[in-house]
């Protein structure tokens, strides 16, 4: 009876855990959306923001946010995919592994201020690259990277040995065996690890204040010509993103509706990151069928 | 005798730990070679040999003479690639790749460049229906293969190293996680293909053995005992060793 009892409170105790982050996630999620959802119109996601007056939008912010965290997952997926692969399947157990691992524990664990202050000494000031996307592309990769290489190491880890004495039994080569076989079923646990990677860079601030600036320059989204200043996919302008516009706007923001353009900007960005995370696990679901035949 | 493999004092360390020590050992072109012998006695070890498995394990040497069909594997020339082609495996675990049936069965050939869909859809047909498979799945071969049961799981993967045309066919206790009807199933699969490759199997279970194999041998620590004909071996040990694991007095 006793063993019953302690089984039922421990459950019961689980629950309410449970239970708990739920509700602080929902009242969280609730009161952001509540409060900045009826400040959403098609005017506030496309038009420019405003210094001094009111009615002000997020419509460069936006962009700048999506462009930059495309930018930065271009960068960073393939150097962690290879490093992923690297250490998963290739290398040795020696002190240069230790090394590399022990750095990327310590990278993952560096606060963002930091690297946007590294990024801000490196790039901005030593390359002379200046408040720029490319530099803020660049600070979020040193941020994201070790995150994802990580996650890649983990997924490839996941696939069972025998599946690659299975490849190589059959004469597959060693890299063969990794690319068809391990990685892609590897590939569900990969998508949730770039995902959750992308929601941390969206929402990023403390990084982009110093390297992509807090700025934004008018931009023309009729020119998409890249290396035209007024280009939308000009690398080489400032580009302030919506976390960091969020931020400034808390902090020195002189408009009236200050607060309005936080609460909306604040919803915009939640739904984003939900709807690159539905978009990000569609894709990853198909891909992974198409690669395993799983119905 | 015309020996198609032949291993001369072969001796394999894993680290300090010698786990083979000297084993002279041959087969024949074609027919069923049984490896026996108790659990650690080497027979694994010397199974994953002969296609260089071992390799991926650090720290394993191997030393000592292993040919097969007149080429030494072991020789630094030798591409573990190619002799895995010709030296195909089939595991304790059946461990199809997450993928269709028919991607299964077809995936060494197309990594090799084979495109022809004729000869793909030819090769499929022809393996599972040696792997006695065919009439069970001929109906979803784009179903995943991880959806079926682990006895056909484990004849798909039979199938998979049959679509290549190796050689040599090396079983790593491949019936022990099975059930005995499946078991049954590939015992007399075996059998039928028999005369067309040369098969090395590795079992614990000695009127497996006894059922389906020409020829076996004995296994013990490391040792190999005793080697021959298998009704030989069985019904007339030559060492006091043999006949107690056989007797059952040990093992």
């Amino acid at each position: 009876m006793k063993i019953k009892l302690q089984n039922k409170i421990a459950i019961n105790i689980i629950r309410i855990i449970a239970a708990l982050v739920v509700v602080i996630l929902l009242f969280l999620l609730g009161d952001i959306l509540i409060s900045g959802v009826p400040h959403i119109s098609w005017h506030f996601l496309t038009s420019a923001s405003q210094s001094f007056a009111s009615g002000g939008g997020i419509g460069v912010q936006l962009f700048n946010s999506i462009y930059l965290l495309l930018l930065t997952l271009i960068i960073s997926f393939p150097i962690s995919l290879g490093a992923g692969i690297f250490l998963s399947e290739y290398a040795p157990k020696n002190i240069f592994t230790s090394i590399v691992r022990m750095a990327i524990e310590v990278l993952s664990s560096l606060p963002s201020v930091v690297v946007g202050l590294f990024g801000f000494l490196l790039f901005v000031v030593q390359f002379q690259m200046g408040f720029s996307i490319l530099s803020g592309a660049i600070a979020l990769t040193f941020f994201n990277l070790p995150l994802l290489t990580r996650n890649i190491e983990e997924s490839l880890r996941a696939v069972p040995d025998l599946q690659r004495e299975a490849g190589m039994a059959l004469g597959l080569s060693k890299w063969r065996t990794v690319t068809r076989v391990i990685l892609p079923e590897a590939l569900p646990g990969i998508i949730t690890g770039v995902v959750l990677g992308a929601g941390r860079v969206f929402g990023e601030a403390a990084a982009l204040i110093y390297t992509a600036g807090q700025s934004a320059t008018n931009i023309d989204f009729g020119n998409w010509n890249p290396f035209n200043a007024a280009s939308p996919l000009n690398l080489m302008r400032p580009a302030e993103t919506l976390a960091v516009h969020i931020w400034k706007i808390n902090s020195e923001g002189v408009m009236p509706d200050a607060s309005a353009v936080s609460a909306g900007a604040s919803a915009v960005l939640i739904i984003v990151v939900l709807l690159f995370n539905i978009f990000a696990r569609i894709i990853g679901n198909s891909l992974y069928r198409k690669l395993t035949a799983t119905k | 005798m015309d020996e198609f493999i032949t291993t001369s004092d072969v001796h394999l360390y894993y680290g300090k730990k010698e786990a083979l020590k000297g084993i002279n050992l041959s087969f024949p072109a074609k027919g069923i070679n049984a490896l026996i012998g108790p659990s650690g006695c080497g027979k694994s070890t010397y199974l994953r040999m002969l296609n260089r498995m071992n390799d991926l394990i650090p720290q394993v040497t191997t030393t000592g003479s292993v040919k097969i069909n007149g080429v030494d594997i072991y020789s630094p020339k030798t591409d573990t690639v190619d002799l895995r082609k010709k030296v195909g495996m089939v595991f304790q675990q059946p461990n199809p790749f997450p993928f269709s049936i028919y991607e299964n069965v077809t995936y060494g050939l197309r990594i090799a460049g084979v495109k022809d869909k004729q000869l793909l859809d030819e090769r499929v047909e022809h393996s599972l229906k040696q792997a006695a498979v065919w009439d069970e799945v001929k109906d979803d071969l784009h179903k995943s293969a991880l959806s079926l049961s682990g006895g056909q799981q484990q004849r798909v993967c039979i199938a998979r190293v049959l679509a290549v045309q190796p050689d040599v066919i090396l079983l790593d206790e491949p019936t022990s996680a099975l059930d005995p009807v499946s078991s049954g199933l590939i015992e007399d699969m075996l059998l039928t293909i028999r005369d067309k490759y040369t098969i090395i199997i590795v079992t614990h279970n000695l009127q497996q053995a006894s059922r389906i194999s020409d020829r076996t041998a004995f296994f013990l620590n490391g040792e190999l005992i005793e080697a021959g004909k298998t009704k030989r071996v069985f019904l007339n040990p030559q060492r006091q060793e043999t006949d107690d694991y056989i007797s059952g007095r040990f093992g």
